[in-house]
């Protein structure tokens, strides 16, 4: 496979993929075949064979796999061909690539390989190509060359640069994920402790059952860990670009244009350090539940304020409204969390704030708005206050302005969706869909 | 909120009243003629017939209820989006640009099919837009739906 003129030609992937892709499964089996061996030492071969049949028909099925699977890229078209019985061609037109992510999986990393996602401009994910494996200077060449060909430019140009924006040190990351989990752990411990002092025949039983969760969290925390260790952020021509894993690593970008919603999330116990999480909303990714078309994708796993209100106007590509306060009668409905709840919106954006002990803040263009809803509950009625509710795609993300006075909030209902029709001609006006 | 009044906002048929009293009256007298006879049969007719009376209250009661949430459906179609307005005790109204609209659902099941109604449902990219209109006739949600799917075809806009 030369890299060079790769383009006329039919590729396979790297031989190893079958390999690679099985890799857990492979994992899994070896571990049952020692726990069988050392059960059984001298069993024979009988003892082993449904084991043997089984990795048999699995490494079997991958070499097919890999063996009927080829690509090809022929200047405008990406076509990767797979499938024995029932062939699947697809066809990636280069000027419609979104983005160009590189996955890395731990095994694939130790072998040298990595995982190209091609992702198109469209609203579901099984229209993406995936090529897995590449080594990982293929994968690197063929990522320049589809990113060329999308801006029409010559295959041997390099990929364009990227201007740095941020990078997570891991002191920050691990106290903060500690932090995180901690917090779940020290409320377990204090659980032990009154149930040992209100009935100490209990705890025993209690231990065993909060071992599950202690043990869970601490997974959880782990993946935190090795999920955002070393995130960077960058800017390019595309879109956001993240890099970020332990063991497994992640290249994605971010397309700018599909985001949205971006919030912000300030949890209790990070306070203190002024910590907080960003995290985005982009459209078109996998989505395959009714209305769930939107991924929550970290832009700042934990950082200063300052850093998120950058990187948020850097997502937005707008200034954040100012906001105010809800009237000081709605602390009788909300009284654990009025101290946080504040709204505002321009002819752009509009921001809100709400949460009891996490503070969340959650910025949305109103041009991205699916819809507009105005709620008054029998005590908000009583008080003279209503809820408005603005949408963004997906199942994750509103903007809520909440226990607003009622006809500020009857105002908003009549003004937000004529803002939002506005904002949505002006942009399609500059930027042709 | 003073909304849903007035000559723009449509509402849903006066058959869905009629059904949602036919379904309360069928559920009433179904609940009290099981309560009446198991209670009657197992602890005497004075039991039997206090349960039958209470539930032939209950149902008196979700009636009303009943009545006052079918009042307050309503929906409205605007030059770029629609309004609906629903709900009792929480008063909800959504607004629903017509660009947003990903399709349109039009159902009607066993029960509405015989009183000739359908339940016309948009849906867009969020899920939390709800913007269902129920007990529409069949000729009006048919119009609504080829209306609708014309308007959003015309205004679509991308995510």
């Amino acid at each position: 496979m030369t890299s060079q003129q790769p383009q006329a030609e039919w590729h396979r992937l790297h031989p190893l993929s079958p390999l690679v892709q099985a890799g857990r499964l492979v994992a899994g089996l070896l571990s049952i075949f020692a726990v069988t061996i050392a059960q059984n030492p001298h069993g024979g071969n009988r003892a082993r064979l449904p084991e043997l049949i089984v990795a048999a028909v699995l490494a079997v099925a991958g070499v097919i796999k890999w063996l009927v699977t080829r690509w090809r890229l022929d200047g405008t078209t990406l076509r990767i061909e797979t499938g024995l019985l029932r062939r699947d061609s697809k066809q990636l037109p280069v000027t419609r690539i979104q983005a160009v992510d590189v996955v890395r999986p731990f095994l694939a990393r130790m072998l040298g390989l990595a995982e190209l996602r091609i992702r198109l401009a469209s609203s579901s994910d099984r229209a993406d190509g995936r090529l897995a494996y590449l080594t990982e200077q293929q994968a690197a060449t063929v990522r320049a060359m589809l990113l060329a060909a999308h801006h029409g430019l010559d295959p041997a140009t390099p990929e364009p640069g990227e201007r740095p924006v941020s990078r997570l040190p891991t002191g920050r990351l691990v106290a903060a994920s500690l932090l995180w989990g901690g917090s779940g752990l020290l409320a377990l411990g204090a659980a032990v402790a009154v149930a040992d002092s209100q009935a100490p025949h209990l705890v025993l039983g209690l231990v065993g059952t909060l071992g599950v969760y202690a043990f869970g969290l601490a997974g959880a925390t782990w993946r935190r860990i090795s999920s955002a260790f070393g995130f960077t952020v960058a800017v390019s021509p595309d879109g956001i670009r993240i890099r970020r894993g332990l063991l497994g690593t992640v290249a994605e970008t971010v397309p700018v244009r599909r985001i949205q919603a971006v919030s912000m999330s300030q949890p209790l116990l990070w306070r203190p350090f002024g910590w907080c999480r960003l995290q985005v909303d982009v459209a078109g990714h996998a989505g395959h539940e009714e209305g769930g078309h939107s991924l929550k994708k970290d832009l700042l796993p934990v950082g200063s304020r300052a850093e998120a209100v950058y990187l948020a106007q850097l997502a937005l590509g707008h200034q954040a409204p100012a906001t105010t306060r809800p009237p000081p009668r709605a602390r009788i409905k909300a009284p654990l969390s009025y101290h946080f709840l504040a709204a505002g919106h321009d002819d752009q954006m509009a921001v809100a704030v709400t949460g009891r002990l996490t503070k969340t803040t959650v910025w949305i263009r109103l041009e991205k708005l699916q819809s507009v809803r105005y709620v008054q509950g029998p005590v908000q009625r009583r008080l003279g206050l209503a809820s408005v509710h603005g949408d963004a795609a997906g199942r994750h993300t509103h903007v809520v302005f909440r226990d607003r006075d009622a006809a500020e909030a009857a105002d908003l209902l009549g003004r937000l969706p004529s803002l939002s029709r506005e904002a949505r001609t002006d942009r399609d006006a500059t930027f042709p869909p | 909120m003073q909304v849903a009044n007035g000559p723009d906002w449509t509402r849903p048929s006066i058959r869905l009243w009629r059904m949602r009293q036919a379904e309360v009256t069928a559920a009433g007298l179904i609940a009290a003629l099981a309560a009446g006879i198991l209670a009657g049969l197992a602890a005497g007719p004075g039991l039997g017939t206090g349960l039958a009376v209470a539930a032939l209250v209950v149902a008196a009661v979700a009636a009303v209820f009943l009545r006052n949430r079918y009042r307050s459906w309503a929906y409205r179609e605007r030059a770029d989006d629609l309004l609906v307005s629903r709900g009792v005790l929480i008063r909800r109204v959504s607004v629903v640009p017509y660009g947003r609209m990903q399709f349109v659902e039009v159902t009607a099941g066993p029960v509405e099919r015989w009183f000739r109604l359908a339940t016309v449902q948009l849906h867009t990219a969020a899920a939390a837009s709800d913007a269902r209109i129920p007990g529409l006739e069949r000729d009006e949600a048919a119009r609504l739906r080829d209306r609708l799917a014309t308007l959003g075809e015309a205004k679509a806009a991308g995510l």
